[in-house]
């Protein structure tokens, strides 16, 4: 009876422990591990990346549809190259979308925000996104708004 | 001077000759794998050094998470951003502190008992009696306690994790009123699955290899008498709490470190 007993706690235990790391990868990590398959890169030129950061959110009208994967500089236009991964459903970007950097309330954190274009041809891997919106940077914006109130005045 | 060297050169070959034991002991100890019996033997040792330490596991966990929701909740509100408290909670745990705290109590709980337990055996001749009808004491003593500690503190982490974050749930939500749905969405955002937890499980394994090991072989090795078995069971707990925090380091800085 007493080895009988051993024998379901130590099962329970185990079943527990499976059970335990089953729910962290879906409750807790939400099932992310389908990471790198079935992505499609995608880069965009920016005059100004500040404070964008890999593993940040990249949309679509507000909707989580991949991320920011590096934040390089292009040597050629001296611009700020950033490279994205798309998930795969998402095959339905027009060639004139365009990205802009936004932040997520006032002091939140950078993510990209893209518009799908008018164009029939969509956007396939490897491409590049022409038509951007850089980071808003607080301290430029400020000494803009002082230089126009000195003007004015 | 030089008996100066020459004493440094004999501790350290002294210490070189420990780890050489200390592994070659392992080594013997797996050399063969658990036949029918072993199995038995292994579900009696999964037992005592599983089951006996789920109740300090959970109680441990559920207050580590408690706080952490309570801590979080205070320091981010102060930014208004009181929703990602989910977030802190569950990458702390996931990532740092299960698999840390987890470690430090089954040394302390399971470690020391073994460290205990195998000294008795060899300060009462045991060990020597098995010798004596033949059967190796590594096989039958050492090796079931060994895979065992290695098989329960990987499961133990992720139920410590996983009730840490609930923890975190019932301060956070339902004492101080974050809403669930960004409770859970900030961390499903945040936390990866092969990145976070699977590190934190590979942590758990590491730490499970040592503590099991220092406690094995400080049994295995002490002097059979009542002061060696206490002097090998506080060295235990004082080696493997310091291992899991060195390697802890190591491992974070391999797996977090390099962005």
């Amino acid at each position: 009876m007493h080895k009988r007993w051993i024998e379901i706690s130590v099962g329970l235990m185990l079943v527990a422990g499976v059970v335990a790391l089953l729910s962290l990868a879906l409750q807790v990590s939400g099932g992310h591990l389908t990471r790198s398959a079935d992505r499609y890169p995608i880069d965009a030129l920016f005059e100004n990346a500040a404070g964008l950061a890999p593993k940040a959110q990249v949309t679509l009208a507000g909707v989580t549809v991949g991320e920011v994967v590096a934040v390089v500089i292009d040597p050629q236009t001296l611009m700020a190259k950033v490279k994205m991964q798309i998930n795969g459903e998402v095959n339905y970007l027009s060639i004139d979308s365009s990205a802009s950097i936004l932040t997520a309330g006032l002091l939140g954190e950078k993510y990209v925000g893209l518009t799908v274009g008018a164009e029939d041809e969509v956007l396939v891997a490897g491409d590049m996104i022409e038509d951007t919106q850089s980071a808003l940077v607080l301290e430029e914006l400020i000494g803009q708004f002082l230089l126009n109130l000195g003007d004015s005045n | 001077m030089i008996n100066l060297v020459s004493a440094l050169g004999g501790q350290l070959l002294q210490r070189l000759a420990l780890l050489g034991q200390a592994l070659l002991m392992l080594l013997q100890s797996l050399r063969v794998l658990p036949g029918k019996h072993g199995l038995s033997r292994l579900i009696q040792q999964l037992y005592v050094v599983g089951v006996q330490s789920l109740i300090i596991m959970l109680v441990s966990a559920l207050f580590i998470g408690m706080v952490l929701g309570l801590q979080g909740y205070t320091l981010l509100s102060a930014y208004g951003s009181e929703q990602a408290v989910g977030q802190m909670v569950a990458l702390t745990l996931v990532r740092e502190l299960s698999p840390v705290v987890a470690a430090l109590l089954f040394a302390g709980r399971a470690g020391s008992a073994l460290t205990a337990e195998i000294g008795l055996m060899k300060a009462t001749e045991q060990l020597a009696s098995l010798e004596m009808f033949g059967v190796d004491p590594l096989h039958r003593i050492v090796a079931p306690r060994f895979l065992a500690g290695l098989i329960c503190l990987p499961l133990l982490v992720a139920i410590f994790s996983l009730v840490g974050i609930y923890g975190g749930h019932i301060v956070a939500v339902d004492w101080l009123g974050v809403y669930s749905g960004s409770y859970w969405g900030n961390m499903q955002q945040a936390v990866d699955f092969g990145e976070d937890v699977i590190n934190g499980m590979i942590k758990a394994l590491v730490f499970a290899f040592v503590v099991s090991w220092i406690a094995l072989y400080q049994g295995y090795s002490c002097v059979p008498t009542s002061q060696g078995i206490s002097a090998a069971t506080t060295r235990t707990v004082v080696y493997s709490s310091l291992a899991i925090l060195g390697f802890d380091f190591i491992l974070t800085a391999l797996m977090f470190g390099g962005a």
